[in-house]
């Protein structure tokens, strides 16, 4: 059966919804969710929905119960990547995702998780690359 | 201009409520609706998709492209489920019977520029809407 | 009813058909002194007489018929030129209303004795040609309505300009009026801006805005929520006293952060996405 796949990403969990997600998926999302936040310990849960061209009430749905399921369990939840036409249509919808924080991008979206990506100068690249080689010469 | 003629499509389970969307999409596309007007429509189309299976207990959906002087794309659900007895109270944002948000009619009615419905308790529902440029 | 009638009419001696068609179309305006070239007018002429020909072949009676599909198109193309060049509809209608003449004199000729056959022929022609000559106009008005909706767009996004103030932090000047359409093309423009930008802040000054009344409030508010919705954050400027007296008495209520100028939401925006202006001592000071 067709399982979402769910990445750690520091103390957050990463999940792509790409287009059409039909009712078994949704549930199969949910249920992996909630197993990942305690395995893990996660502080937050990260929905990437740039992929997505609709976003109806199911799916506003499945977001809000996300983010219900997430908080009970000491997670937030932040939606990211929205498209504007799809922002468009929710407002005329009368979706207002009130349960979530939404950001623009992966980047800022695991700021309001409480991590920060930090990018390495050449120095520390080149010894983080050194010490990767080493490893993998033994 | 000739246009795809018009279509019926089935809505018995939750992947026609996919297919639906998707060829409202095209529809959408060759009535030469923009990008926000295609998400409305298909957005709308979803909803009431959704609303024939959860409550219709499954139908039909008629995809008919609209010509002349306004160029766009008119769709309508019909089921022959239980019926909406109170069809103003079912248009009320947040009213629901099920379990769900309660916008699919009254977000539907929003996102399109016509919207009709008829509705009789024991024989069924025909939803209409339409969107054009 | 068939159209054998109209055949008949048009496929003997179609070039002189065609001539007589063409003249009649240039003295009642038709060409639009000149601005369709001959050479045009006459290629148009002969196709459309072609795909009529074709149509009544097929046996269709009546314009909407699927065999005369292709003669609809051309007439689509005949009124977008048409249209384009600035032809009014009764000019752009001649093109196919001029046909009827050169079709009597035809039918005439024919019958000298039997008045019900001429007067019956005479309908069947007339009935085809004043649909289509109707379908033009319908095309006409379809193609000015869309040449005007094109020219509304560009002006609505001429007239909205998305400003960078700094990095992650936008500037959305208003002028004139808001309607529900000019709003539509403002809130693509500016969602759009947020995500090629990656701004975090959107500053949507309301100076030139003349009133803000329920309506244009509920506008405003459907653009800060779309743009909340993809994570970016707004902040109004720009309101004058009077338009805030007016909000209060309507009781119109914008549940966002307001300032009076951009300045002030400038500022505001610098200190929500973390940053201080400095000012730096001057490196020429008294020493």
């Amino acid at each position: 059966m067709d399982r979402i796949p769910i990445l750690k990403l520091g103390r957050a969990l990463l999940v792509s919804i790409q287009a059409e997600m039909h009712d078994r998926l949704a549930k199969g999302l949910e249920e992996d969710l909630s197993e990942r936040i305690v395995q893990t310990a996660a502080r937050g849960v990260m929905i990437d929905i740039s992929g997505l061209e609709i976003v109806d009430s199911f799916m506003g749905r499945l977001l809000d119960n996300i983010a219900g399921v997430a908080r009970l369990l000491g997670a937030s939840t932040v939606v990211v990547g929205m498209r504007p036409a799809v922002a468009i249509t929710l407002v005329e919808l009368g979706l207002s995702l009130n349960g979530v924080r939404t950001a623009l991008d992966v980047e800022r979206g695991m700021r309001l998780i409480g991590t920060v990506v930090i990018d390495l100068d050449d120095d520390e690249f080149e010894a983080e690359l050194e010490a990767r080689d080493d490893l993998h010469a033994e | 201009m000739t246009f795809t003629p018009s279509e019926v499509l089935q809505i018995r389970h939750s992947d026609d409520v996919v297919r639906v969307r998707q060829a409202v999409r095209a529809r959408a596309i060759e009535a030469g609706l923009g990008l926000v007007d295609q998400t409305k429509i298909v957005t709308a189309a979803s909803e009431l998709a959704r609303n024939t299976l959860d409550y219709g207990l499954g139908g039909t959906v008629l995809i008919e492209t609209l010509e002349g002087s306004r160029c766009g794309v008119r769709l309508t659900f019909e089921d022959q489920g239980p019926g909406i007895a109170d069809t103003k109270k079912a248009l009320t944002d947040g009213y629901t019977t099920g379990g769900g948000l309660g916008l699919g009619l009254s977000g539907a009615q929003r996102l399109s520029n016509e919207f009709s419905i008829d509705s009789r308790v024991g024989e069924g529902t025909r939803v209409m809407i339409a969107r054009w440029r | 009813m068939t159209l054998n009638i109209v055949e008949r009419l048009i496929q003997t001696d179609m070039d002189a058909l065609l001539g007589r068609w063409r003249d009649l179309i240039v003295a009642a305006g038709g060409a639009g002194g000149g601005r369709i070239k001959d050479s045009e007018l006459q290629t148009q002429c002969r196709e459309f007489l072609t795909v009529l020909l074709t149509g009544v072949r097929t046996g269709a009676t009546k314009f909407s018929d699927s065999g005369f599909a292709s003669a609809r198109v051309l007439l689509d193309e005949v009124s977008k030129s048409r249209a384009a060049l600035g032809f009014n509809p009764r000019e752009t209608a001649t093109f196919v209303f001029s046909l009827k003449e050169p079709l009597f004199e035809r039918l005439q000729a024919e019958h000298t004795s039997d008045m019900s056959a001429f007067a019956a022929d005479c309908w069947a022609v007339t009935e085809l040609i004043d649909q289509f000559g109707l379908y033009t106009v319908e095309a006409y008005q379809r193609s000015r309505e869309d040449v005007v909706r094109r020219q509304r767009d560009e002006i609505a996004e001429l007239s909205t300009p998305v400003v960078k103030l700094w990095d992650g932090i936008l500037a959305l000047p208003l002028i004139g009026t808001l309607d529900s359409s000019r709003t539509q093309v403002v809130m693509e423009n500016l969602l759009q801006a947020i995500v090629e930008q990656n701004a975090e802040l959107a500053i949507i000054d309301i100076t030139g805005v003349p009133t803000v009344d329920t309506l244009v409030a509920q506008h405003l508010l459907k653009t800060i929520a779309a743009a909340r919705l993809m994570g970016a954050d707004c902040i109004v400027s720009g309101i004058r006293p009077q338009i805030a007296q007016t909000m209060v008495h309507l009781g119109v209520e914008l549940d966002v952060i307001s300032k009076a100028t951009l300045a002030d939401a400038l500022k505001q925006a610098f200190q929500r996405t973390g940053r201080q202006v400095v000012r730096r001592p001057r490196p020429d000071a008294k020493g």
